[in-house]
């Protein structure tokens, strides 16, 4: 009966819908263009060609990347769904020992750039690794290499299955216990129970971590790149064919770029298509309450949980062990003994790094911070076809691969009036628009729970659109805004597939820096700013727990 | 200060979805007006129209003199209770209240002696540094009424205020309603979907059906002369009765089918010889007599005991079940089955044409 408001109403909002429609057309969608117009044009001739689609999908050299990196995206998608959903479970419904600690650890797995992941497991499982070795030397087992399929798996499974952990958590929140209890008085429990009343409850979350999990993994290219060893995924092959130091071609990785982009699309409109067919909506009078499992059935619980942590957290524990390793001056051999020295050169030397970091990621933070309040705003409070456009160009992002994404500005704000390449702005505008559709989807579900009438009070009591914002509603969403800004920060900060494209010297960031380092050998230093952002990772997310209501992090 | 209300042809779509078709309706300066309807009638649409949430399709709406069709809420100067009380969660009690006369931009000193003398009258002042969570529902009651009124509005809007408290404190928040009401004379408009709360603090109320007023009266009017069926039914419990309109031989009156004819001197010259007519008999209007007096013939059917009434079931001769409310007395309750005859207070009750639309009695 109150709502249903068509038509336009004629204030600020309106102007406030123009200047975000303006950016999103002009920093998003037009950079989206220039990359496709420029898949379709011959590098030598500048005609109209398709030549570099013939030559993507008739040389198997090209179109095994395609398989190869669905294969991946399938199979970690399988992998974090097998291990994260159970775990999920575990967690909420059991009592455990040390789940204080156990959260925090386990999104602390997904929060470090993959790479950096791939970089230790190598330095761990590789060739001349640490437990390579190890064995070798004690049993005199050969261990099977690491290197190639089973190693980018391994990789991006225990990085993302705490994505499926967080998303099922938070669906299993708004469980209400008496569903369980009613299962258990009509005499299902157990397995069965999780199985059949359970996982469907949570389905809509669990498609929507399975898309999470797949666009990630087939997007992501410093995985392959380190530990692949030939084994060849689409995102690497864009990479290769962009900045690669043999046979750069920009037109044909525009092409490869504009090809991920329909493929992910499809993913998406297919996740979409499922998850609206199990769509339904739950809130909880009365949580799950956590029980004590049994002797046996608790010890595996414990083993499962712990077990997936630890080995999940390993690359970084042993990152941050070699960071406290003696090296040498130049900082490219470890030698023996312990010392600071990684530290000391890397204060020394990185003071820019970490500078930039705080400048681009923090500005970053803000604009999106600030664009996602104004966004779900209008989404929510003032539906028009304005902001419906702005809605459906606000979720883009989510299948535009972060390469893809950093080519595509690169191609569009080349020259002038807007030559932006090179610079911090071009980072900022990249990260703003990867990162907004996420914060805008957990400010959405904020806002959605304050009552408009309560905006309604203060506009009756004569406050102006403007005050009853700023001193009313984004108050009330101000501690959901707080946690989603520090889940922000942290995905900023470990940021690597579309930054890499953007920065030049002036613009590093510190996760850059490790990659760059790792790549010139200087590997102490590396392991000293890895470890640096680890520590940045861990002060946010104890930030996190104290500013969020119940403690509990959730995306 | 106080100011009327002045409605006149009301529109109100939501696409082609007429809600209000065309509403015209005058309150006066000073008065506590109800909007009562049941769910989906329109009167909080209407109400928040007249604050402006709503958007106006047509018609005109008047605060004294002054047209306020697109004047901006903010500027409207009301005063507006919510259902859910829309307080705000983040700010103190005391600072609630102040929230609209720092929108006024009034010196500081002036806010605060507003502010107390307001929670003062609604009885939080010792609770005005709590955040409102920590209050009980009709503490909150409280709090938005106080917020309401310190900014002195010309008119005082209230949509189902009473309707998330529990009975006890629904009964006595509405006196307290009424009471700051009557000792400040502010024009008030207030929506209720219940009429027994309609009926104690109003002085007038307009009883709503689809959209459209039915009828416009003091409680008295709407209890005692409904002016359509709809209102015989909606405020207050009443029986429905069939009966024929007898005019001749020097007799007026009604004739009921089991052959009572019943006499009435204030049946309006709508009323002719021979017509069907509804008659709408409140339980309190019948009498319950011995079997041999005159009277509609009925059977006891059952009875309940509420203390100070006592209701009774009974089946007419027709099978047809009338209520009826009579004081409990000391002697025994009539049992089940027991015969008897019912007598009826002429005076009291209401005749409508048989499609229900007008009363024909005067």
């Amino acid at each position: 009966m109150t709502k249903n408001k068509k038509g336009f109403h004629l204030d600020i909002w309106i102007l406030v819908s123009f200047i975000i429609l303006a950016l999103y057309l002009l920093f998003m969608l037009y950079p989206v263009l220039r990359i496709s117009a420029q898949s379709v044009l011959d590098g030598d001739t500048g005609a109209f060609s398709l030549r570099y689609f013939k030559q993507f999908f008739s040389d198997p050299y090209y179109f095994s990347t395609l398989i190869n990196s669905f294969k991946v995206a399938l199979c970690a998608t399988v992998i974090c769904l097998v291990l994260g959903v159970p775990l999920a479970y575990i967690y909420n419904v059991y009592e455990l020992k040390g789940r204080k600690i156990l959260q925090p650890l386990i999104v602390l797995c997904s929060m470090s750039a993959p790479f950096i992941g791939a970089y230790s497991w190598v330095l761990l499982l590789g060739r001349s690794g640490l437990i390579t070795k190890f064995i070798k030397s004690s049993f005199g087992i050969k261990l099977p290499p690491i290197y190639g399929f089973g190693g980018i798996l391994l990789v991006l499974s225990t990085k993302l299955f705490s994505l499926v952990f967080l998303y099922v958590s938070g669906a299993l929140k708004n469980v209400d216990n008496s569903l369980l209890e009613a299962s258990a008085n009509m005499g299902r429990t157990g397995f069965k129970r999780f199985a059949t009343v359970v996982m469907p409850l949570c389905m809509p979350s669990i498609l929507a971590a399975a898309l999470m999990v797949f666009m990630r993994a087939l997007a992501d290219f410093g995985t392959p790149l380190f530990i692949g060893e030939g084994y060849r995924t689409f995102a690497l092959e864009i990479y290769k064919q962009y900045v690669g130091e043999t046979s750069v071609n920009h037109n044909f990785a525009s092409a490869i770029s504009v090809i991920a982009i329909l493929i992910t699309l499809l993913v998406f409109l297919a996740q979409k298509w499922m998850s609206n067919r199990s769509s339904f909506s739950m809130s909880a009078m009365h949580h799950i309450e956590r029980k004590k499992p049994k002797l046996i059935p608790s010890i595996f619980m414990h083993i499962f949980a712990y077990g997936l942590v630890a080995i999940s957290l390993m690359p970084q524990v042993y990152l941050i062990y070699l960071s406290f390793r003696n090296t040498s001056k130049t900082g490219n051999m470890f030698k023996p003994g312990y010392s600071f020295n990684s530290y000391l050169q890397v204060f020394n030397t990185m003071g820019d790094a970490i500078w930039n970091t705080i400048r681009i990621c923090g500005g970053a933070l803000v604009i999106i911070v600030v664009l996602a309040i104004l966004i779900s705003y209008l989404v929510i409070r003032r539906p028009n076809p304005i902001n419906n456009i702005i809605d459906t160009l606000s979720m883009v992002p989510y299948i535009i691969p972060g390469s893809v994404m950093g080519i595509a500005l690169v191609v569009a704000f080349n020259n002038k009036p807007l030559a932006l390449t090179g610079t911090a702005i071009i980072m900022v505008i990249c990260m703003c628009i990867r990162r907004i559709p996420y914060t805008i989807r957990s400010s959405v579900a904020v806002l959605g729970q304050i009552p408009i009438s309560v905006e309604e009070a203060a506009i009756s009591l004569g406050a102006s659109k403007a005050k009853t914002l700023f001193k009313i509603t984004v108050p009330m969403m101000f501690s959901g805004i707080l946690s989603g800004a520090i889940m922000s920060w942290v995905t900023l900060i470990t940021e690597l597939s579309s930054s890499i494209i953007l920065y030049s010297s002036k613009t590093i960031t510190l996760n850059l820096a490790i990659y760059v380092m790792v790549n010139q050998g200087l590997e102490g230093k590396a392991c000293a700013v890895s470890s640096i952002l680890t520590l940045f990772t861990i002060i946010s997310l104890i930030l996190f727990t104290k500013v969020s209501k119940d403690g509990e992090i959730s995306i | 200060m106080n100011i009327g209300i002045r409605i006149t042809h009301a529109l109100k779509k939501y696409g082609d979805n007429v809600v209000i078709p065309d509403l015209s309706v005058d309150i006066k300066a000073g008065e506590f007006f109800t909007l009562l309807g049941p769910s989906g009638c329109g009167k909080t649409t209407l109400l928040r129209m007249i604050a402006g949430f709503n958007t106006i399709e047509g018609g005109d709406f008047y605060f004294g003199e002054r047209r306020i069709n697109d004047l901006d809420p903010a500027k409207r100067n009301i005063g507006m209770v919510f259902q859910n009380y829309a307080i705000f969660p983040h700010l103190t009690v005391r600072k609630n209240v102040a929230f609209g006369l720092q929108n006024k931009k009034l010196p500081k000193p002036q806010i605060d002696e507003q502010t107390t003398k307001f929670l003062r009258l609604m009885k939080i002042e010792e609770y005005q540094d709590r955040l409102p969570e920590r209050l009980s529902g009709g503490q909150q009651q409280r709090v938005a009424l106080a917020r309401a009124l310190a900014i002195e509005p010309e008119v005082l809007l209230m949509d189902e205020p009473l309707s998330n408290l529990d009975a006890k404190l629904r009964v006595e928040m509405r006196e307290v309603i009424k009471e700051i009401q009557n000792s400040l004379g502010i024009t008030t408009v207030y929506v209720t979907h219940d009429q027994e709360e309609a009926m104690a603090v109003s002085d007038r109320i307009a009883v709503m059906n689809a959209g459209v007023i039915q009828q416009i009266g003091s409680p008295k009017e709407l209890y005692q002369r409904p002016a359509n069926l709809f209102v015989s039914t909606f405020i207050g419990r009443t029986n429905l009765l069939e009966a024929q309109v007898v005019m001749s031989g020097g007799f007026r009156g009604l004739q009921f089918k089991d052959g009572l004819r019943l006499p009435m001197d204030n049946l309006t010259n709508e009323a002719q010889d021979g017509q069907t007519v509804a008659v709408s008999i409140r339980p309190e209007e019948f009498v319950i007599e011995d079997a041999q007096a005159e009277g509609l013939t009925a059977t006891v059917a059952y009875n309940i005991f509420l203390g100070l009434n006592t209701h009774y079931f009974v089946d007419l001769a027709d099978g047809k079940r009338v209520e009826i409310i009579q004081e409990s007395r000391i002697d025994e309750i009539i049992q089940a089955g027991t015969p008897i005859k019912l007598g009826i207070k002429r005076e009291k009750i209401n005749v409508f044409t048989q499609d229900g639309s007008r009363s024909v009695v005067r």
